[in-house]
C-alpha cells in the first residue's frame, strides 16, 4: 500500500485533526500537512467534507475520509505497520467502547467545564471526574490503553494529557486530581514524553490565547452542545 | 485446540483424509476467530428498541443461534448492570460471558467474528471508511432529529422535522441506484438505518412526512428491507407499538 498523495486537512488545535497526525507518524506514513482557518472554511474543505464541513479530512489517492476515529480505522487497515488496534475483536470492540465512551462523556463534560462558570461549571467538572474514574479503571497496570505501545485508544483520549490541563487553566476548573487518578496521571506522562507525540504538540501559550478567546466567545451563548 | 487435535489423527490415515486437512485448513483461515462449538450468544434487549433491533437484524442476518432475552428498562437486571455498569443500557451482546456495548459496536463485532457469510462492512478500507461514516451520520444526524422531532412540539418540533427532512434528502442521494446503502447487499448502514423505519410504517408516517414522491428510492429501500425476513423477524409488532405509543 502506497503513501503517495497522502494529504491532512488540519486545525493546528483541534485534537480530533491530532489524532490522525499521531497515527500517521506512529505508522511512518509521509503526509501533506493543510492547514485550514475553521472561522473562515475554505472551498477545498467544503468540497472534501461537505457533511460536516469540519476538520480532520484525509485524502488519499484523491478520495477524502471525515471523521476522527473513522480516519484511524482507514490508517490502520491501509497500513499495517505498527498495528493500532488489537488483534482480537473483542479488545477491538472494547478499545472502540471506551474511545467512544470517552468522548461521551469526558471530553463534552471538559469542554462545558471550560466554557462556563458557578452551578454549571461545578456539574459539567463533576461529570468529568466521574467519566475520568471509569477511565482509572481501563488503565491500571499498564503503560499504554494498548498495553507495551500507543495504541488506538492512547490516541482516542491523547487529548487528555495536553488540552485538558489547558482548559482548566482558561476556566479556572481542576478535573484531573493525580491522587484521585494515578493510573491516568502515570500515562499522561507516558503519553507526553513519547517521542512521536512530544514533537506535534501545539505550543501551550498559543493554546492558552486561543482557547480563552473561545471561552470568551462561548460562554454567553452556550447551548449544552459540543461546539469546538 | 480441537481441530488441531483432529488433523494431528488425520495426519495417521490415509490420502482420503488428506481432503479433509485442506478443507479444514481452508476453513481455518477463513475463519481466525471461528466460534467454537457451544457458543454462547445472549441479546439483553428491550422490544421497541430501534438499537437492539440493529444487533438482532445483524445476528439474524447471518444466521447465528442467540437468545434474545428481554430487559425492563424499569426493573434493570442484574446480568445488564453487571454487563454494561458504564451505561447501564441495552443492547448488550453477550458472547461466551465477555459484553459487547453500543448497537454499531456490537455489530462491527458480529461482522468480524462471523465473517464467513453475509458480510455487512466491505473488505476495501476506502469502502468501509465510507460505510462508517454514514452509518455514523445515521446517529448523529437521523436519529437525533427524529428524536428531538418526537420530543418536542411547536418551533422546535418544525425545526426538527425540517432538519430531518434535510437528512433523509441526503441519504436519498447517497443511495443513488442501488438497492441498498450496501450497495447489491444488505450492510452496515441499511443494519444502523432500518429499525428507525419500522416506527415510519406503525404510524403512517410516510404520509405524514416521508412522501414517496419526494423521497421514493427511501420509501423503496425501506420497504425491500422490511421484506427481508432477518428485519421483519426483529419489527415489534404494529399493534404491540401502537398500544405503547400515543398517537401522535
Amino acid at each position: 500500500m502506497g503513501s503517495e498523495d497522502v494529504k491532512l486537512i488540519s486545525f493546528w488545535v483541534s485534537p480530533f485533526a491530532k489524532r490522525v497526525e499521531w497515527a500517521l507518524k506512529l505508522k511512518g506514513v509521509e503526509y501533506e500537512y493543510i492547514e485550514e482557518d475553521i472561522f473562515n472554511k475554505s472551498s477545498l474543505l467544503l468540497e472534501l467534507n461537505p457533511v460536516h464541513k469540519k476538520v480532520p479530512v484525509l485524502v488519499h489517492g484523491h478520495k477524502p475520509i471525515a471523521e476522527s476515529f473513522i480516519i484511524l480505522e482507514y490508517i490502520d487497515e491501509t497500513w499495517n505497520q505498527y498495528p493500532l488496534l488489537p488483534h482480537h475483536p473483542y479488545q477491538r470492540a472494547h478499545a472502540r467502547f471506551w474511545a467512544a465512551t470517552a468522548e461521551e462523556m469526558l471530553m463534552e463534560a471538559a469542554w462545558i467545564g471550560m466554557c462556563t462558570s458557578g452551578d454549571d461549571q461545578e456539574n459539567a467538572v463533576k461529570a468529568a471526574r466521574e467519566a475520568m474514574e471509569k477511565i482509572e479503571e481501563e488503565i491500571k497496570g499498564k503503560k499504554f490503553f494498548g498495553g507495551e505501545n500507543i495504541g488506538y485508544l492512547d490516541i482516542a483520549l491523547g487529548w487528555i494529557p495536553y488540552w485538558t490541563p489547558v482548559w482548566e487553566e482558561v476556566g479556572s476548573m481542576q478535573i484531573i486530581e493525580p491522587l484521585r487518578f494515578p493510573g491516568i496521571t502515570a500515562w499522561m506522562t507516558n503519553f507526553l514524553n513519547h517521542p512521536v507525540i512530544k514533537d506535534s504538540l501545539p505550543p501551550r501559550e498559543d493554546m492558552l490565547v486561543y482557547f480563552h478567546s473561545r471561552r470568551k466567545a462561548l460562554s454567553s451563548s452556550f447551548q449544552g452542545r459540543f461546539k469546538f | 485446540m480441537c481441530q488441531t487435535a483432529v488433523i494431528r489423527d488425520d495426519f495417521c490415515h490415509t490420502s482420503s483424509f488428506c481432503v479433509q486437512i485442506i478443507i479444514k485448513f481452508k476453513q481455518m483461515s477463513k475463519l481466525p476467530f471461528e466460534p467454537a462449538m457451544g457458543d454462547e450468544v445472549i441479546l439483553l434487549n428491550f422490544w421497541l428498541s430501534p438499537y437492539g433491533m440493529r444487533v438482532r437484524i445483524a445476528l439474524e442476518e447471518k444466521s447465528i443461534k442467540y437468545e434474545n432475552r428481554e430487559e425492563d428498562l424499569s426493573n434493570k437486571s442484574a446480568l445488564l448492570l453487571q454487563m454494561n455498569p458504564v451505561h447501564k443500557k441495552i443492547p448488550v451482546l453477550i458472547h461466551n460471558g465477555k459484553p459487547i456495548c453500543e448497537s454499531l459496536i456490537a455489530v462491527e463485532y458480529i461482522d468480524e467474528v462471523w465473517n464467513d457469510q453475509s458480510p455487512l462492512l466491505p473488505s476495501d478500507p476506502h469502502q468501509r471508511s465510507q460505510a462508517r461514516f454514514w452509518a455514523d451520520y445515521v446517529d448523529t444526524k437521523i436519529y437525533e432529529t427524529a428524536i428531538r422531532f418526537w420530543r418536542t412540539e411547536g418551533r422546535e418540533k418544525e425545526a426538527a422535522r425540517e432538519e430531518f427532512l434535510e437528512c433523509i434528502e441526503l441519504l436519498e442521494e447517497q443511495l443513488g441506484n442501488e438497492p441498498y446503502f450496501g450497495g447489491k447487499n444488505f450492510g452496515f448502514v441499511d443494519v444502523a438505518l432500518v429499525p428507525l423505519f419500522c416506527y415510519f410504517n406503525t404510524f403512517s408516517l410516510y404520509a405524514k412526512f416521508i412522501h414517496e414522491a419526494q423521497y421514493p428510492k427511501i420509501v423503496a429501500w425501506a420497504k425491500r428491507c422490511t421484506q427481508k425476513e432477518s428485519v421483519s423477524k426483529c419489527f415489534p409488532k404494529e399493534q404491540d407499538v401502537k398500544q405503547n405509543f400515543p398517537q401522535k
